[in-house]
C-alpha cells in the first residue's frame, strides 16, 4: 500500500519482522546464552514505547505547543539522566549525581538552542514536526558521552588510586593529579562522535538520512541536515561532557584535595 | 620541634596523647604492621585528616595550612612510587612540573641521580627499571624538589641490605646539608639503627582506647 508516495507497511508484514527476534531467540536457547529474558524484554518494551510515542507525537504535531515541545524535551532529558544513573554500575555521591543533572540540564539545552535557532532556523521555534527528533538525538547522543565519561573517569579514578595520591602527597593539585584521567574520560565520551563522522556515508547510512530519504526527500536536502545535525551532535557532546568533566572531578576529592572514592 | 601531636585518635588506628618529632634530624617511625606509621605520616602530610585531637607543625595548627601548599613543604613519598611512560629524565622532571616549579638542568638531575646511586642514563625509560631502582629514582625525584620535611614510608624495602645503608646514607647526607627533616618508616633494624637521631614506636591501639 502506498501513501504520499511511501510505503505504508501493512499489519501483517510488520509482524512478519519479528521472525528476526525469533530467529535470535532459537540461536540462544541452542547455544545456552541466558539472554532471553532480556531479548524478549528489549523487544516488548521497544514495541510499547515507540507505539506510545506515535500516539504522542501524532498528537503533539497536531496541537503545535510551546509547552508540549518543552514538556517532551523535559521528559527526555529526565528520562536520559535516570539511564545514566542506571548504566553506571558503581554508587553514584549525590555531588556527582547533581553535577549529571546539571550538565544534562544545561549542555544540549544550549546546543539544541542554537542549532534550531541558528542553524535549521525554523519558526515557531518550538515547531514539534522538528523540535522534537532534533532534541531527541542531542540529548541522546549527549547522554551516551556523558555515561561514557562517567565510566571511564571513575575507573581511571578508582583504578590508579595509588598513583593519583602519590601525586597529591608531593603537593600536586588535584587537577594535575587527575589530568591524565580526565583527558582520557573526554575522548572515550566523543570518540564515538567522531568514529561515526569519519564513516559516514561510505560505511553507512545513519538513520535520519535514511529516514528522509526513504520519505522520498531528495539526497541532497537529507544531506544537508545529516551533516548540520551530526555537527550539531558533537557540539552537544563535547559541550555537555566538558562542562560533566569540569565540574565531576572535584567531586572525587575533599575540600582538602583528599580522594574521597 | 617540627611537629606535636596531641590527643590525636584516627579510625580506632591511632590513638597518640601527646607526641613531638624534632626539627632538622632523622626520626625513624618503627612498629608492628597495623599498628598505624603510615597512617601517622598521612596525618602530617594531610592525605587524612585525624577524627579528634591536634596536630601542630612548627606551632601552628595543620588544619590552617592550605593542604597543597603544606604537601609541598612536608612531603610525603609513598610506598609504592610513581613511574610514568618515558625517560628517566621525564620522571625526575614530572615532580617538579606537578608542583609548578621551574625545571632542572640535567647536572641537577644527574647529580640526584649519582646521590642515589642510580647508574643510568637521563634518556633511558622508566619503565624498565627494577622495583628498587624505581624507589630509587622516586628518592631521587623527591631529593630535586627539596621540601622541609621528607615523609617515607619503607623508600628502600626493594633493596638488598648493602645497597639499602649506602643509597639512604647519601640520600639522608644530602637532605642534611640543606637542613631538612626526615621522619622515615623502616623495617630494617640496621637502616634505624645507622640513621636515627630520633626513635618512634607505635604499639597497636586497643579498643578500649576508643
Amino acid at each position: 500500500m502506498e501513501s504520499n508516495g511511501i510505503i505504508d507497511i501493512e499489519f501483517w508484514r510488520l509482524c512478519a519482522a519479528y521472525v528476526f527476534v525469533v530467529i535470535l531467540l532459537i540461536i540462544v536457547k541452542w547455544r545456552g546464552i541466558t539472554r532471553e529474558k532480556q531479548i524478549m524484554l528489549a523487544t516488548v518494551r521497544m514495541t510499547v514505547q515507540l507505539i506510545l510515542a506515535g500516539y504522542v507525537l501524532t498528537y503533539i504535531f497536531e496541537n503545535p505547543h510551546p509547552l508540549l515541545s518543552l514538556g517532551f524535551l523535559c521528559a527526555m532529558a529526565l528520562f536520559s539522566i535516570h539511564n545514566i544513573f542506571k548504566q553506571v554500575s558503581h554508587t553514584l555521591n549525590k555531588k556527582i549525581k547533581r553535577i549529571v543533572i546539571l550538565s544534562m540540564l544545561s549542555g544540549p539545552m544550549a546546543a539544541l538552542f542554537y542549532f534550531n535557532v541558528v542553524v535549521i532556523h525554523f519558526t515557531p521555534w518550538y515547531e514539534p514536526r522538528y523540535f522534537i527528533p532534533i532534541a531527541g538525538m542531542i540529548v541522546g547522543n549527549a547522554m551516551t558521552g556523558v555515561t561514557l565519561a562517567l565510566k571511564n573517569l571513575h575507573e581511571g579514578i578508582s583504578g590508579n588510586r595509588e598513583k593519583v595520591e602519590a601525586m597529591l602527597m608531593l603537593g600536586a593539585t588535584p587537577a594535575r593529579a587527575v589530568k591524565k584521567y580526565v583527558d582520557a574520560a573526554f575522548d572515550s565520551a566523543v570518540l564515538p562522535t567522531l568514529n561515526n563522522m569519519l564513516g559516514m556515508g561510505i560505511i553507512f547510512l545513519p538513520g535520519m538520512m535514511t529516514g528522509q530519504i526513504i520519505s522520498g526527500i531528495s539526497p541532497l536536502i537529507a544531506i544537508e541536515y545529516q551533516i548540520a545535525i551530526l555537527i550539531g551532535i558533537l557540539g552537544s557532546v563535547s559541550l555537555t561532557v566538558v562542562l560533566f568533566i569540569m565540574l565531576s572531578f572535584r567531586a572525587f576529592f575533599t575540600k582538602n584535595a583528599q580522594l574521597s572514592i | 620541634m617540627i611537629f606535636r601531636l596531641e590527643n590525636i585518635k584516627y579510625k580506632g588506628i591511632l590513638n597518640i596523647d601527646d607526641l613531638e618529632i624534632p626539627a632538622c634530624m632523622v626520626t625513624c617511625l618503627t612498629g608492628e604492621s597495623g599498628s598505624g606509621k603510615t597512617s601517622l605520616l598521612r596525618l602530617l602530610n594531610r592525605m587524612d585528616d585525624p577524627d579528634s585531637g591536634s596536630i601542630y607543625y612548627q606551632d601552628q595548627l595543620l588544619d590552617e595550612f592550605n593542604p597543597i601548599e603544606l604537601r609541598r613543604k612536608v612531603t610525603m613519598l609513598s610506598q609504592a612510587p610513581f613511574t610514568l611512560p618515558g625517560t628517566i629524565e621525564e620522571n625526575l622532571q614530572i615532580g617538579l612540573e606537578l608542583t609548578e616549579r621551574e625545571k632542572k638542568d640535567k647536572e641537577e638531575l644527574v647529580k640526584a641521580l649519582e646521590t642515589v646511586q642510580l647508574q643510568k642514563s637521563l634518556d633511558e625509560g622508566a619503565e624498565y627499571l627494577s622495583g628498587g631502582e624505581k624507589q630509587r629514582l622516586a628518592l631521587a625525584r623527591l631529593l630535586l624538589l627539596n621540601p622541609d620535611v621528607y615523609l617515607l614510608d619503607e623508600p628502600t624495602s626493594a633493596l638488598d641490605e648493602e645497597a639499602e645503608l649506602t643509597v639512604m646514607g647519601r640520600f639522608l647526607e644530602g637532605v642534611k646539608r640543606e637542613k631538612g627533616t626526615v621522619i622515615m618508616i623502616t623495617h630494617s633494624k640496621q637502616l634505624a639503627d645507622m640513621c636515627a637521631e630520633h626513635r618512634i614506636v607505635l604499639k597497636k591501639a586497643k579498643e578500649s582506647d576508643y
